[in-house]
């Protein structure tokens, strides 16, 4: 039930949001990310963004599982 | 999409996953609390990819699953009250109660409907001034301050025919009582990684600390779960109990103080009961006395009666962690996810539904 899906936000009206899901144009309440920019992603939970996704810390995740899998390339 | 399918890439999951291999010596059982990861756990044939030194449990982390029979009576009883309305999210309306559903009183003309967010259900009480609207409040930290959010959108725009029927639930007191019952012993703890987004990594520390167990908080995508597995093992295998996020795109150690303050505001923790636990103190929330105006069952009167369990149904035991679905005589035959009979095999995140949809538990 925790489900909450990564979008992005397109605009920004006072507490509301516009965000693209799934090829559709949807409202998001702004509630509880007040520091909402546009161009963020946030993770969305029932209409509402829980966070703003950080994306230098997304690129370092991956950076990381390169190196994972490069090391087990060259053992394997 | 972005976010999405790079942490879904095959290549780097077969790194992670040889890497579990080479690291992997001491024989470990994790548990995923959450619901969302068991999910994506037997979607990926995640269990089966791992080494035989690790054993996978599924923990009672879904909000539909724990709510008590006792509670689901409450919501039943409240939509039989006439000019009411019930808004709930679409997962509860299968479940059985004691001796009904959402869904057949629904047939039985009450009205209950399905919303996606509470604002939606804010819409319908703006839209009906005459009628009450009650929200089935259910969930964990992650869904909880959207709802407090809502009753603070009623406050201001004036709306006073919204009330929730609060059946929170939060995790950490939770794994607490799990822990100290002693009947599962854990090596590692895969830490809910939207309920953390909201409180942050700090809460876990108890258990890593108190209990010595691992603790990582994982994302929702295979490759976050299996980041998650091999920062477990190596904890084990250096003889670590720590506390680390494998998510850190989507958590933050310190949470999201917005949203915590708005929890904080609306809401204080007490005593509720968790389907399979029992009574655990401290793990619900009550509106506060500036809000209480918004609580449904003190603005109604219901008496539901004595609730009772349905016969045979091991989901209790299968929540806790100590039991799986395939102990239970009921599953695949008298219990099917077209026909459930208990709420495990309702929930799309139920273990019970889990099992059935990919395959296990089956006998032969
Ligand atoms: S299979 Fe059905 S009856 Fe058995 S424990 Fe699961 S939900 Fe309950």
């Amino acid at each position: 039930m925790c489900l909450a899906i990564p979008v992005l936000i397109k605009s920004i009206e006072d507490k509301e949001a516009e965000v693209e899901i799934g090829g559709m144009i949807c409202r998001i309440s702004l509630w509880l990310t007040p520091e909402a920019r546009v161009g963020d992603y946030a993770l969305v939970h029932t209409g509402y963004a829980i966070n703003i996704l950080d994306q230098e810390e997304a690129e370092e995740t991956l950076r990381l599982l390169r190196e994972i899998a490069e090391l087990a390339e060259g053992e394997g | 999409m972005k976010f999405i399918t790079e942490f879904r890439r095959s290549e780097l999951a077969e790194g992670l996953i040889s890497q579990i291999h080479r690291q992997s010596k001491t024989p470990v059982r994790f548990m995923e609390f959450c619901g969302g990861h068991t999910v994506t756990i037997f979607r990926y044939g995640i269990r089966q990819l791992l080494s035989k030194t690790i054993e996978m449990v599924s923990g009672p982390g879904c909000p539909v699953c724990v709510t008590a029979n006792a509670d689901l009576d409450k919501a039943i009883a409240l939509s039989q009250i006439p000019e009411v309305i019930i808004a709930t999210f679409g997962d509860m309306l299968k479940v059985p109660g004691s001796h009904s559903s959402l869904q057949k009183v629904r047939a039985n003309d009450a009205d209950v409907r399905v919303v996606y967010s509470t604002t939606n259900a804010l819409e319908i009480a703006a839209e009906n001034p005459t009628e009450s609207v009650i929200f089935l409040g259910i969930g964990f930290e992650t869904t909880v301050p959207t709802i407090a959010a809502s009753i603070l959108q009623a406050e201001e725009r004036g709306i006073k025919n919204y009330y929730i029927l609060s059946m929170h639930k939060l995790c950490p007191p939770a794994i607490r009582a799990l822990l100290d019952s002693g009947e599962v012993k854990l090596d590692g703890l895969i830490c809910p990684g939207h309920v953390s987004a909201i409180i942050g990594s700090h809460p876990w520390e108890f258990i890593a600390r108190d209990y010595g167990i691992p603790c990582v908080v994982s994302g929702f995508e295979p490759l976050d779960i299996l980041q998650c597995i091999d920062m477990l093992v190596a904890q084990v295998e250096n003889g670590e109990s720590k506390v680390e996020i494998a998510y850190r795109r989507g958590v933050r150690p310190e949470g999201n103080q917005q949203a915590l303050k708005l929890m904080e505001q609306v809401f204080e923790p007490c005593l509720a009961e968790w389907r399979g636990i029992g009574e655990v103190p401290d793990s619900g929330l009550r509106l506060r006395k500036e809000y209480q105006h918004f609580d449904a069952e003190l603005a109604f009167d219901i008496d539901p009666g004595p609730p009772y369990e349905p016969k045979g149904c091991i989901c209790g035991d299968i929540l806790r962690g100590v039991k799986t679905p395939a102990d239970c005589k009921l599953f695949g035959k008298a219990c099917t996810p077209e026909y459930p009979v208990g709420p495990c095999m309702v929930s799309s995140e139920g273990s019970c539904s889990a099992h059935y949809l990919y395959g296990e538990g089956f006998e032969g």
